[in-house]
């Protein structure tokens, strides 16, 4: 498989049109994607136009970025003008944008294609990607398993081949517990790094679109690409988009920590021992390795999912059946047009999450979860920042467990958000993370760690993540 | 304390939802959330007294652009994906006499 970078240089070197990159990925897609279910749409008639006017001014000596020509696809709540945006819910049914995400204008800016929208857990929530309204995403690599979630399609879809790079979003981990259970490699930028204008709200506080891709030069690549401050998201506080530069070979002075107890229990055998080889990959590379104990460790799941369901029950409220979306057409009153086009529109997950963040929310109820779990945030988010006085970055696993079955742990809700346990601390901290395969566990599946770093520090993330690419191949 | 989500507190959360579940969604959700809830109270253990609450990750919450008058949508993009309209309106059920919970 060719990464990113690779094709873009083919294609500069005129040894590839951009039209005969695009026309080889849609053959990928509709050869393979029956079986992994990773694409919720495809453009073609559109990104063949496209690609034909990108080459032409790669022919007159243009350059946009570094990606152009790339063809990429995107993760399906993120607005696309003229194209549907479903969240992969029956209750985004015939919703088409009527403008673009920024992230999506900032693609078109650089020159790169769009090729189609991903498959996801519908509204981003869940980690499997088996809740959407238009079916499961399969694991390429073993394809009775899930591809991790909610951006199941765009790991899946990266790891298959069908598209060398793809935009996915992060609320509690869904791109890089999809990352890790497909084998490839994501970025969770800093809150505020990247626009969410245009991205379907979740989490609001949470949220955050980051890239998937091969490698970590890839994923920094499209990095570089999306962010940067944004006047229609006065969230996004960076100040200009990210910069890589050359690649540093040696970490002699980064001090990396390495949470103790989240190996301890609850942990497959394969995963702890194949992130511990990723840590001692670090030392190799002249990093130094100290352990600690991550504070706050049973608290923050609890805290996670108080604030993510507020939040959504809230944000949610938006899908009335009268604007866009799914309508309940025998409603003879409003309030009963609201209730049975929301029932008939949102699938169980989504539901169950409205109902609870009303619940957190509700008069009597308030204090004791919703005002709990911001103080919760507030005392976590103090430990991040005692933290990195101490250490660079923190190197932990993605999930407790590589990619399981499909069917085995949707009926059981809470068995699924413990999955979530080495993820979600980071976007209630709004950190940047990278997750990067490191080796496959016995029956053949890839694990992923992640490294974390503190606001901001995606280029130390990035630099750390290129030093150690050689050592974890060996090992992998 | 372990707090029991009934009946009663599943139609509760339903109005403030604006949902209306068939009865064996309800009733597969009051299961679910009983379990959820009291997982959630582990919460209850933790001492915060004092602590300030966070609701974002940052002290520094927002970058506001200069406060200029810009065009916005114009309402024909804005009705396109209405389910029903008009050239000019929404339209929606009747809603006189509508007792919204």
């Amino acid at each position: 498989m060719k990464s990113a970078l690779e094709l873009s240089t083919a294609i500069k070197a005129k040894k590839l049109s951009t039209t005969e990159a695009v026309n080889d990925y849609i053959t990928k897609i509709e050869k393979n994607d029956a079986n992994i279910n990773a694409f919720i749409s495809v453009q073609r008639e559109q990104a063949l136009a496209k690609a034909e006017a990108v080459q032409k001014r790669i022919g007159a000596g243009e350059v946009l970025s570094p990606l152009m020509g790339v063809p990429i696809a995107v993760k399906d709540n993120i607005s696309t003008a003229g194209v549907a945006t479903t969240c992969a819910s029956k209750m985004l049914k015939g919703y088409t944008p009527v403008f673009n995400a920024t992230v999506v204008d900032k693609l078109e800016q650089a020159g790169m294609i769009i090729l189609g929208k991903l498959n996801m857990d519908e509204f981003a929530m869940g980690g499997s990607s088996e809740t959407g309204f238009f079916g499961e995403v399969r694991n390429p690599i073993d394809t009775s398993r899930t591809a991790g979630g909610s951006s199941g399609g765009s790991a899946a879809a990266v790891a298959a081949g069908e598209i060398p790079l793809a935009l996915g979003s992060d609320t509690g981990g869904s791109i890089r517990q999809p990352c890790s259970f497909c084998g490839v490699t994501g970025i969770k930028p800093t809150y505020g790094s990247v626009s969410r204008y245009g991205l379907l709200a979740y989490a609001s506080s949470l949220d955050q679109i980051g890239t998937v891709g091969l490698n970590i030069d890839d994923c920094a690549a499209l990095l570089a690409v999306i962010s940067g401050a944004d006047e229609k998201d006065s969230t996004c506080i960076i100040d200009k988009p990210f910069e890589f530069g050359a690649v540093t070979e040696r970490l002699d002075n980064f001090k990396i920590g390495l949470p103790r107890n989240y190996f301890e229990k609850g942990i497959d055998g394969d995963v702890k021992n194949s992130v511990l080889a990723a840590a001692k990959a670090f030392e190799e590379a002249g990093a130094s390795i100290e352990e600690f104990d991550m504070p706050l460790t049973e608290y923050i799941i609890p805290a996670y999912y108080i604030i993510a369901c507020a939040e959504a029950s809230s944000n949610l409220s938006r899908y009335d059946g009268l604007k866009y979306g799914y309508r309940h057409e025998d409603a003879a009153t409003l309030s009963q047009a609201y209730r049975l086009s929301r029932s008939e529109g949102f699938g169980l997950e989504v539901k169950r999450r409205i109902m609870l963040g009303s619940f957190v929310l509700s008069s009597g109820y308030y204090d004791a979860y919703y005002k709990k779990a911001l103080q919760t945030r507030a005392l976590l988010v103090k430990e991040y920042n005692r933290l990195f006085e101490r250490y660079d970055m923190i190197i932990s696993p993605v999930a407790p467990t590589t990619a399981y079955k499909l069917g085995e742990n949707i009926s059981d809700p809470l068995k699924m958000y413990m999955g979530d346990i080495y993820t979600v601390s980071v976007n209630l901290a709004g950190l940047p993370a990278v997750a990067l395969p490191c080796g496959f566990d016995s029956e053949g599946m890839p694990i992923g760690f992640q490294l974390i770093g503190k606001a901001f520090s995606e280029n130390k993330l990035v630099d750390a993540a290129r030093a150690v690419q050689p050592f974890l191949k060996r090992n992998g | 304390m372990n707090l029991v989500i009934d009946t009663e507190l599943i139609t509760y959360l339903e109005n403030l939802s604006y949902l209306t579940l068939p009865d064996d969604e309800k009733k597969g959700l009051e299961s679910d959330l009983n379990g959820i809830v009291n997982f959630l109270a582990k919460l209850n253990e933790l001492d915060t007294s004092g602590v300030e609450e966070r609701s974002h990750p940052f002290d520094e919450v927002n970058n506001f652009r200069d406060d200029e008058v810009l065009p916005s949508f114009v309402r024909e993009k804005i009705l396109q994906n209405a389910p029903h309209k008009t050239e000019e309106m929404l339209i929606v059920p009747k809603t006189v006499g509508d007792e919204l919970e």
